[in-house]
């Protein structure tokens, strides 16, 4: 850095070699204009004090977000103590507050959605980078980039209009049938539920493991590629053999980004997971996580400690966030050494 | 009885092979088949309930038939403009500090990583503070701080692609124009910030179209308002925020209105994606490479 600065210094204070002829009287126009500004020093570091000002003001908001959360819910921290996580009950008539059933109801339906949603956004990857021609790799990259832009409150619009009658109707009585005896699929069956929820944040994570999959597996060299076909391999064994293992690290980073996304998902799993601060073993039983939580009840939160307790399930979300989001990040660097993630 | 074995085995891999093949195919059209259901779905009812009233009327009260969204399309405007003045210019900001003033350095590399971390905040979350920090102090809700909050989340995006962009451009630019003599800052602004334009303009939009379909952060700060307003601080209504009211109520009319509002927001959305992936595809450095 100081090396760069020292050579445009050089640069800047280099007499502009005299050219004869035409060019010089265009030049010295040039020049005195630039002498009549010549003390640029004074600007310049105006301007970097203004750049670094903005780049520290995204530090501040972050610490700001924190120390806010944690001011505001001193009062609930002070009354409930460390006990708040895991005491479930929630009582705003009696003001008792305990978040465990929203801690658990976020767990599980994140949980369940990388059930669901690992498999098929590396299988997807895998197709659109190894297998697929390349005219369909375009148009199927830029059907899952629209996956990702579709704003959450469509997605529960369609999951509270389609996908909840289509479980009620026609797959939850399958599952209560065939599976039923291992207790996470019992009666009775509302629809919104926590399998709802974690189908609607399966489908609103793919494409960011997807994406991020794809990036890491595009960073395999493609000598490594050829290197197992070489060896006879088939694609399956050259998948396997060179790009898979190369990428585990950075497929890991997507999907624990996938996980932070789940974690903090606020309107389409509010739509339909039933939002009953219940802890239920059946995944066909209503729940609720802590994001929905404070969307619902925030507005409606009539005394000082049921406020304070509201925010301070929002302190753990973002705590916990920020901790799952911190750990990608570090495993995708780890891959792509700082490469372009902007998408995520 | 060897060359057997071989030839089973060669079997059992090619077919393996087959197997890997069908599986990543069938999961890629798990994975498409929703969007398209989605897609198809929301412009079949979309379609069926647009028309020219939608754009043109606010809501009516509960029980009465008709009304439209004037007041959300108006209030995501307001939101959207206010969210753009705050998030555009700090985020570049942050982008030329990061590109030009701080390569390697350790406390750039906490920036970069802070920006990551605040693009994984969750929505709601940045709606509490916001709400702590605006609208209590204030003590009403207002369009202001929904545009902060949506302002907030426009800047780690917004930041992260100014800085890619700035990286491609190439050294000898900003050499030419120190070896003028220009300032180190004007070259910054007129040379090196205006050759990446077009692919800083792509990052603007890319975090325009992500803030524009938030409703979790305007629940506590814009709120929502039946009336058309423009006034940056009173509560005002938004396209998301509307549509999760109507979504949620048990009126079929609203629902009506709801889908209709879904079809607008995403062919907004749509577009700016299209128009980014063109941008990008055709290069986003003027003349420069």
């Amino acid at each position: 850095m100081s090396g760069k600065l020292a050579e445009r210094d050089v640069v800047n204070d280099r007499e502009s070699p005299d050219s004869p002829g035409l060019a010089a009287p265009r030049l010295s126009v040039v020049r005195q204009y630039l002498n009549a500004q010549s003390d640029s020093a004074g600007s310049d570091g105006f301007f970097k004090t203004l750049m670094l000002a903005s780049a520290l003001t995204i530090f501040a908001i972050v610490l700001f977000i924190f120390l806010e959360l944690a001011w505001q819910s001193r009062m609930a921290i002070a009354h409930f103590g460390i006990s708040f996580l895991y005491r479930s009950a929630w009582n705003p008539v009696s003001g008792d507050f305990g978040a465990r059933p929203f801690i658990y109801g976020t767990l599980v339906s994140s949980l369940l959605a990388l059930l669901i949603a690992v498999p098929l956004s590396v299988s997807t990857a895998v197709f659109i980078t190894e297998m697929c021609p390349i005219p369909l790799r375009r148009s199927l990259s830029f059907l899952t980039e629209l996956l990702a832009a579709i704003p959450s409150v469509v997605y529960g619009l369609w999951a509270l209009v389609v996908l909840v009658p289509l479980l009620r109707t026609g797959i939850n009585p399958f599952l209560m049938r065939t599976l039923g005896w291992t207790g996470f699929f019992e009666g009775p069956d509302y629809g919104v539920s926590m399998l709802a929820a974690g189908i609607i944040l399966a489908i609103m994570i793919l494409p960011i493991i997807s994406s991020i999959t794809r990036e890491v597996m595009s960073t395999v060299p493609q000598s490594q590629r050829e290197a197992a076909l070489a060896l006879g391999a088939t694609r399956w064994e050259m998948i396997r053999i060179s790009v898979l293992p190369n990428a585990r690290l950075g497929i890991a980073g997507g999907v624990i980004l996938g996980l932070g996304r789940a974690l903090g998902e606020t309107m389409a799993v509010t739509m339909v997971i039933g939002n009953r601060p219940e802890i239920a073993r059946s995944l066909l039983a209503p729940g609720y996580t802590m994001a929905s939580v404070l969307a619902n009840e925030f507005t409606e939160a009539t005394t000082n400690l049921y406020l304070s307790a509201l925010i301070e399930i929002g302190l753990v979300l973002f705590l916990v966030t920020i901790v799952v989001n911190a750990l990608a990040r570090l495993l995708i660097w780890s891959v792509t050494r700082g490469a372009s993630s902007r998408m995520a | 009885m060897q060359q057997r074995i071989q030839q089973s085995g060669q079997a059992w891999r090619r077919w393996k092979n087959h197997l890997a093949t069908g599986t990543a195919v069938l999961g890629t059209l798990v994975v498409v088949a929703p969007l398209l259901a989605i897609f198809a779905y929301l412009i079949y009812k979309g379609a069926s309930s647009l028309n020219w009233a939608f754009f043109t009327k606010v809501p009516k009260p509960v029980g009465e038939i008709g009304g439209g969204m004037e007041n959300a399309i108006v209030g995501s405007g307001v939101l959207l403009t206010v969210a753009s003045l705050i998030g555009i210019p700090i985020g570049i900001a942050a982008g030329v500090y990061l590109a030009e003033f701080g390569r390697k350095r350790l406390l750039s590399n906490l920036v970069r990583f802070t920006a990551d971390v605040l693009n994984g905040v969750p929505s709601i979350v940045m709606g509490i503070a916001v709400y702590s920090l605006i609208v209590v102090p204030q003590q009403h809700f207002s369009a202001f701080s929904g545009g902060v909050a949506l302002g907030i989340m426009m800047i780690p995006t917004v930041t992260r692609t100014t800085e890619e962009m700035l990286l491609l451009v190439p050294h000898a630019v900003r050499e030419a124009a120190l070896g003028l003599g220009v300032p180190n800052w004007r070259s910054t602004v007129s040379i090196t910030l205006r050759t990446a334009s077009a692919g800083i303009i792509t990052g603007c939009m890319l975090a325009f179209a992500r803030v524009a379909g938030e409703t979790a952060p305007l629940l506590f700060t814009a709120f929502g308002n039946d009336d058309k307003s423009l006034a940056l601080n009173q509560p005002i209504a938004a396209l998301p925020l509307q549509i999760f009211v109507y979504a949620v109520s048990p009126y079929n009319d609203w629902h009506r209105l709801a889908w209709a509002g879904s079809l607008v927001l995403i062919f907004l959305i749509v577009i700016s994606v299209s128009l980014v992936r063109y941008v990008t595809s055709r290069g986003v450095l003027k003349g420069a490479s």
